[in-house]
């Protein structure tokens, strides 16, 4: 009496195991290739980096019933136009510059990372800005000097030098302001921007 | 002179001697793994620590060694030390395993050394040097920037190479000796192991393409690979340490690899829901990883009943009660806690809170944590001349079973503390206030959140006197113990059937 039942034998377990492994794999491939399509920069979802020329913000879609970027008419970044490579070099620097000074192991972008400070997702649309006109030197002086601009909102948390050089410092901005007009598909959710605020 | 002669003496008889000749080559090797790893965990703790501190006073250590680099350091100690665990366990039974030598146990010990100046190195550049300016040269020398894998390009190469020599070890001592179920899983899942950590080695200026190919390394390591890792270790040292049959053992790792690569490889989609990523994910990510519970459970209901059948007889006590502790860590912080947060509908407001940080710290302790501490105990007592390990140890073992409890405790005081601070972030911050940074101070003003800050720091202590007490008891269980571990009675193969006869 050495039969087993089919659940309980080793060999059909493998045959699964490896069936619905190579399955899935597949599966993630094929998306792969189909999420990498819609994500290239200059995308529908990921804007080309010369978005930073044009003004952007974030508004409720009550068709999509969430929140979407919304890019609007012409608003150069420190009122100096770029080309397409101009764009993606400025935006490259700010991004390598979020790397090396290790942005991530405090801030959360988009959505990931630490929590010690607040998101970058939309940092460049938060009303804590005040004037969108006056922006750029804000964060320009800022990202400059931190501790010496903190704005710790009473919890005493600032943030450190960080040698950020104004090249490089520009280069964040663009590379904030461009992140701030990706389809999250709708995160975060109920974000009031800076235009909001203005109105 | 004297003097000394005595104190080394009471030190000899607390510690006693460990002595490599009851280790065979790859067991040699292996202890090296683990010693490195108890110190990298130690250190995981520290840094965790001053972390936490600079939570409650964030004037603590400010432009000297800030939150950004205690944090690096302490998520980083924590995935090498889990690492250097798994590489070692794989090295302990290997030779068992396979019935055969280890080929190329030279490369491996060579590796071993590269390996562990490799990772010195990367911490003091971390701690010494933090940043550099915004090009190609610091990612490569200093810092790449990006969670969990932040060790610079130089690094990663270095361990690549690493790795292939382990899996060189690995699959030609196979391939020399025999090979078995958990072999062939183990061989394979080594080799997505390995390759999975080449998707988070380029550089991308467009980020969600960087953050969709880093969880490519981050999820499909912990939510599948590591999982199965743990599967063959588990598989392995419950035929070891209760003597459960290899076919009832391996049948149960093919169930499990099914489940979790079923789930967890599109359960992956559960970070693309919000980093740019088309909306489908929402779908495929919420469905697929609201079962990757599933297999967890299963593995609770495998260790618990296999055990229960085997009236929880072992031959190493602490070994066993951490298997245990494993499968229901697994399951609570994996599985429940990470259930609680995975469909969109409820990610899109605990979505990078201090939610995911509880999530992080029961899963990553609860699932990893716990099996290399099982290893650890398994290498102490072969090390010592396969002594007694079950009940009725020296001092009624208290120094395993508190630092067990402390352990535990000190996590899991952590992990509720973050999650009230989670629920209280998603509300205020997310829901009310939306996200904009008054509102992220404002949850992080509230009286709430900064009580949990305070409760995280106490319980963070409480962990790390439980890893002290470990430590302890590590290098000094068993010492002057006579007795020679339990044997197991071989099992009879037929025992099981007739019931499952009369179940039909
Ligand atoms: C042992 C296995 C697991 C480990 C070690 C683990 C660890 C982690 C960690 C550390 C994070 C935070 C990542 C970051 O820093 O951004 C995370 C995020 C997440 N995990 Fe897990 N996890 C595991 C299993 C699971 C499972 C089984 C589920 C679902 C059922 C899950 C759901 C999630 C979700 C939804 C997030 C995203 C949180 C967010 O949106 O911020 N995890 N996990
Ligand atoms: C002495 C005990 C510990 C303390 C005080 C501590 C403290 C911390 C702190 C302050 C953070 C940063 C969270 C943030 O960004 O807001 C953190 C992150 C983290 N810690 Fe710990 N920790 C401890 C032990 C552990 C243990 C035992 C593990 C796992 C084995 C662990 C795994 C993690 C993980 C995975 C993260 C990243 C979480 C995420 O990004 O979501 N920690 N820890
Ligand atoms: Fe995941």
């Amino acid at each position: 009496m050495n039969h087993t039942p089919l659940w309980a034998s080793e060999s059909f377990w493998k045959k699964v195991a490896i069936w619905v492994t190579a399955g899935s794999f597949v599966l993630l491939i094929v998306l792969t290739f189909d999420s990498m399509s819609k994500v290239q920069a200059g995308s529908r979802r990921v804007p080309a980096y010369s978005v930073i020329n044009q003004k952007i913000d974030y508004r409720f879609d009550a068709q999509l019933n969430r929140y979407m970027p919304v890019i609007g008419g012409d608003e150069p970044l420190f009122d100096r136009p770029l080309s397409e490579a101009e764009a993606e070099a400025l935006v490259t620097l700010g991004k390598k510059t979020t790397q090396a000074k290790n942005c991530i192991n405090c801030h959360t972008i988009l959505g990931n990372g630490a929590y010690y400070a607040p998101d970058l997702t939309k940092s460049w649309l938060d009303p804590n800005w005040i004037d969108a006109g006056n922006r750029e030197n804000l964060m320009l002086a800022f990202l400059k000097n931190p501790p010496g601009n903190a704005r710790t909102y009473g919890t005493g948390r600032r943030m450190p030098h960080l040698g950020i050089t104004d090249e490089e410092a520009r280069g964040v901005i663009a590379f904030l302001k461009w992140m701030s007009a990706i389809d999250t598909n709708g995160f975060p959710h109920n974000f009031k921007t800076l235009y909001a605020q203005e109105e | 002179m004297l003097n000394i002669a005595a104190l080394s003496g009471k030190i000899q008889e607390a510690f006693g001697a460990l002595d490599r000749h009851h280790l065979n080559g790859g067991q040699r090797l292996a202890v090296k793994y683990f010693a490195v790893a108890m110190i990298l965990f130690l250190a995981q703790l520290l840094f965790g620590l001053l972390a936490a501190i600079q939570f409650v006073w964030p004037g603590f250590l400010f432009d000297l060694v800030d939150f950004s680099v205690n944090r690096m350091v302490h998520i980083n100690a924590m995935v090498v030390w889990m690492l250097y665990g798994f590489i070692g366990s794989v090295y302990w039974f290997l030779e068992e395993e396979s019935g055969t030598e280890i080929v190329g146990l030279k490369w491996g010990e060579i590796a071993f050394y590269v390996l562990t100046g490799a990772v010195v190195i990367v911490v003091l550049v971390y701690l010494l040097i933090q940043t550099g300016p915004g090009n190609d040269a610091t990612r490569w020398l200093v810092n790449e920037g990006r969670e969990y894998i932040e060790a610079p390009r130089w690094a990663d190469i270095g361990i690549v190479t690493v790795m292939l020599v382990f899996f060189y070890n690995v699959a030609g001592t196979f391939a020399k000796g025999r090979w078995s179920g958990i072999s062939g899983v183990l061989t394979l899942d080594l080799v997505a192991l390995a390759g999975l950590y080449m998707a988070g080695m380029f550089y991308s200026t467009n980020v969600t393409v960087d953050q969709y190919w880093w969880w490519w390394v981050i999820h499909l390591w912990v939510e599948a690979t590591w999982e199965v890792l743990v599967g063959c270790i588990m598989a392995w040292s419950l035929m070891k340490l209760i003597g459960a049959r290899r076919r009832i053992v391996q049948t149960w790792l093919y169930i499990e690899v099914a489940l979790m690569f079923g789930s967890g490889i599109l359960g992956l989609g559960h970070h693309y829901f919000w980093i740019g990523t088309p909306d489908y994910w929402f779908t495929i990510g919420g469905f697929f990883s609201a079962l990757e519970p599933v297999p967890l459970v299963a593995m609770v209901v495998h260790s618990i009943y296999d055990a229960g059948v085997h009236r929880f007889r072992s031959t190493n006590h602490p070994a066993l009660g951490w298997i245990i502790a494993h499968t229901f860590g697994n399951f609570l912080g994996a599985g429940v806690w990470g259930f609680m947060h995975t469909l969109p509908q409820i990610n899109l407001y605990t979505h990078g809170t201090q939610w995911s940080a509880s999530h992080g710290h029961l899963s990553f302790f609860g699932a990893y944590a716990t099996i290399n501490i099982a290893f650890f105990y398994l290498a102490a007592q072969r090390w010592r001349g396969n002594v007694w390990m079950g009940g009725d140890l020296k001092d009624n073992g208290w120094k395993w079973k508190w630092s067990m409890i402390l352990l535990n405790l000190g996590v899991m005081g952590m992990t509720v503390a973050l999650l009230i601070a989670g629920y209280e972030q998603s509300f205020i911050e997310r829901a009310v206030e939306g996200s904009t940074w008054g509102g992220y101070f404002a949850a992080q003003n509230q009286p709430w959140f900064v009580q949990a800050m305070l409760w995280r720091l106490v319980f963070g202590v409480v962990t790390l006197a439980g890893a002290l007490l470990l430590t302890w008891d590590l290098l000094t269980i068993g010492a002057g113990e006579t007795r020679l571990a339990l044997v197991l009675e071989p099992e009879e193969e037929l025992a099981a059937e007739p019931t499952v006869a009369v179940a039909k």
